[in-house]
């Protein structure tokens, strides 16, 4: 964490909040003539759980889907810890430290839970094909190694029991645990979550608000979150962007959103006379 | 109430991530490997050499190599025939151009050469998927086979268009051509199955294998975790396209011995090979060597029972064989989709249990 950042500073629970690690800047992004996010702003600092509201279809996802590399913005610019991004394909921008969860679980249902969580740490696997042909040694230990990292993750989100079903088989939430995990597993500078807890119970919805505290307390991760529960989202996050029609409307902390009169007319509906 | 794991812990993820985590299981493997290697070759005579296990073994190779592309990397292909030719035809340019180089590099670099071929062929991959990618495949498999029948240089300008092996020794033990003894083709052939499951295995339970499992199983997701599709499915038609083509260097080289391409690599060969993986079970290794063995062995099967058994007219025989095998086909589709390897699973499962199934 960059301590030195003039403008960092202290939460009310003691976590630091670093200076500013990624920013978007006047995105706009078009699908034809349908106009997806207007010229919109933002930063998400370091440390900070940011969460992205707003009703349906306003854009929200888009712009997750932006900064993943799914969808290149027609204007508007990318920058990732102090650089501009280049164009990348989103394969490139998970080597760069962006990791994220889907709406609807994005699992390989094939593939037992641990193969899952390891496929996580893909892009830190460097042997190549012929070693691991052989593999007794490099592929080996290289196996090993992450192996053990997985481990961790594993631990802490309590799935041990689960390490070798088929994902196929899983409940709903705990397949999301999963995919939580195999995010986790890369080590990301900057974990996105898109809808985190959409289609969950209360309880499940309290397991998932802890995980990601926890995430965020003791791996220091970033976290840029989309919800629609409002209740867990004004307690979870630092910063909130409210987004309605493809514009911003409101940017802030929980209390300044709350008290936005564009975002309680966004959500409440306003009367026209 | 001998196939157990309770009371067998693995301490390190060394010991948990091993092929045969059952010690039941390793020692059968053991036992299976020391019967192929000392038993066998001491019973076997031309008549199971040449209509049972070579073809086994050169089958299960190919199957090992369409499964990497199929099963595990989930790319549909119908040009095993043609890649089995490329194989074919590169060791047979190889063995003639270079007579003092050993049969087994020649073998080798065959595979080599088919998966460059593979490679030029899986290019579509990135764009197409599915039944879509199955019919490019199939463009393949019909150019190659052209291809070989049309340029004389690949058959040396043989007055009859055939390639057919030179005679060649490994330890100045005879492996092609006529005089051939059937346990040294038999042996020569078992190298190569050993050494492909086992690469294949290697593959498969690495990041390498994730990789073209994540591509088979959700390739948006595969790609936002960092999988580079091109890479990833350029390597599995790579990897793929090597087994096939070793198992066509073989198939001509050790068990033909004398190739008509259109005859021996036709699209048959590809429906054939892809039969034996449908069959035994996609994404499994012991799949590959399951379906290989029941589309080998249950025409033998069937023709001796009808022919040798019952004494019925050899051409009704061979009739009712077509009718049965395709019958069995359905059979097993339909009674469990996931093929041979997915029986087996749960036979195992039952019999961890058994006798105390409660």
């Amino acid at each position: 964490m960059n301590d030195m950042s003039p403008d960092s500073y202290v939460t009310a629970d003691g976590r630091t909040i670093g200076g500013v690690v990624m920013e978007m800047k006047n995105i706009t992004l078009r699908f034809g003539g349908v106009v997806a996010i207007k010229d919109i702003s933002f930063d998400i600092r370091e440390g900070e759980i940011r969460a992205i509201i707003g009703p349906n279809g306003a854009g929200k996802s888009s712009m997750l889907n932006v900064i993943s590399g799914f969808y290149v913005p027609q204007e508007g610019e990318v920058w990732f810890r102090g650089k501009r991004r280049p164009q990348m394909k989103p394969y490139q921008v998970a080597s760069q430290g962006i990791a994220r969860t889907f709406q609807n679980i994005a699992l390989f249902d094939g593939m037992s839970v641990l193969d899952n969580i390891m496929t996580g740490r893909l892009t830190m696997m460097k042997t190549g094909l012929l070693s691991q042909a052989m593999w007794f040694g490099r592929a080996e230990k290289e196996e090993n190694h992450h192996r053990e990292q997985v481990e961790k993750i594993i631990d802490f989100l309590e799935i041990q029991n689960i390490r070798k079903t088929p994902v196929g088989r899983l409940p709903y939430g705990l397949k999301k645990r999963v995919e939580l995990a195999r995010a986790l597993a890369a080590e990301p500078k900057l974990l996105l979550l898109d809808e985190p807890m959409a289609g969950m119970n209360v309880e499940e919805k309290e397991d998932m608000s802890r995980f990601i505290l926890d995430v965020n307390d003791e791996f220091g991760t970033t976290i840029a979150l989309i919800e629609h529960d409002m209740g867990v989202v004004m307690d979870l996050s630092d910063r909130v962007v409210v987004m309605d029609y493809g514009k911003k409307i409101g940017d802030g902390t929980p209390d300044e959103v709350r008290g936005n009169q564009a975002v309680i007319d966004a959500y409440l509906g306003v009367a026209h006379d | 109430m001998l196939y157990r794991e309770a009371g067998d812990f693995k301490t390190s993820y060394r010991d948990d991530s091993q092929t045969f985590p059952i010690k039941f299981d390793r020692i059968a493997y053991y036992v299976l490997i020391a019967v192929a290697l000392i038993v066998v070759p001491f019973v076997i005579n031309d008549y199971w050499a040449n209509a049972v296990l070579l073809p086994f073994l050169i089958y299960a190779i190919a199957a090992l190599g369409l499964n990497v592309l199929t099963g595990y990397a989930g790319q549909v292909s119908l040009g095993t025939g043609g890649f089995m030719a490329v194989g074919a035809y590169a060791s047979y340019k190889l063995m003639t151009s270079f007579p003092d180089v050993n049969i087994f590099f020649h073998i080798i670099l065959s595979g080599g050469i088919t998966a460059l071929v593979g490679m030029l062929f899986g290019l579509p991959s990135l764009r197409i998927k599915g039944f879509y990618l199955a019919v490019a495949t199939l463009a393949a498999q019909f150019f190659l086979v052209w291809l070989f029948n049309r340029v004389p240089w690949f058959y040396n300008y043989s007055a009859s268009g055939q390639i057919s092996v030179p005679e060649r020794a490994v330890f100045g033990i005879k492996v092609t051509g006529p005089q051939t003894e059937a346990w040294a083709t038999y042996l020569f052939c078992l190298v190569f199955v050993f050494l492909s499951a086992w690469i294949v295995r290697n593959l498969t339970r690495g990041s390498t294998g994730r990789k073209w499992m994540a591509i088979r199983d959700m390739d948006i997701a595969a790609e936002i975790i960092g999988v580079n599709p091109l890479t990833a499915k350029l390597s599995a038609f790579a990897v793929s396209s090597f087994f096939v083509g070793v198992a066509g260097a073989l198939f001509f080289s050790v068990y033909l011995g004398a190739v008509e391409v259109g005859e021996a690599f036709g699209i048959q060969k590809s429906f054939l090979v892809l039969f034996m993986i449908i069959i035994g079970g996609l994404g499994s290794i012991f799949g590959s060597f399951a379906g290989a063995a029941f589309m080998v062995l249950m025409p033998v099967l069937l023709k001796n029972t009808l022919v040798g058994g019952l004494g019925w007219a050899t051409d009704l025989a061979a009739h009712l064989e077509f009718m049965i095998v395709g019958g069995l086909i359905l059979f097993f589709l339909i009674v469990e989709p996931h093929g041979l390897a997915a029986l087996w699973k749960v036979m195992k499962e039952k019999l961890r249990l058994w006798p105390f199934p409660h």
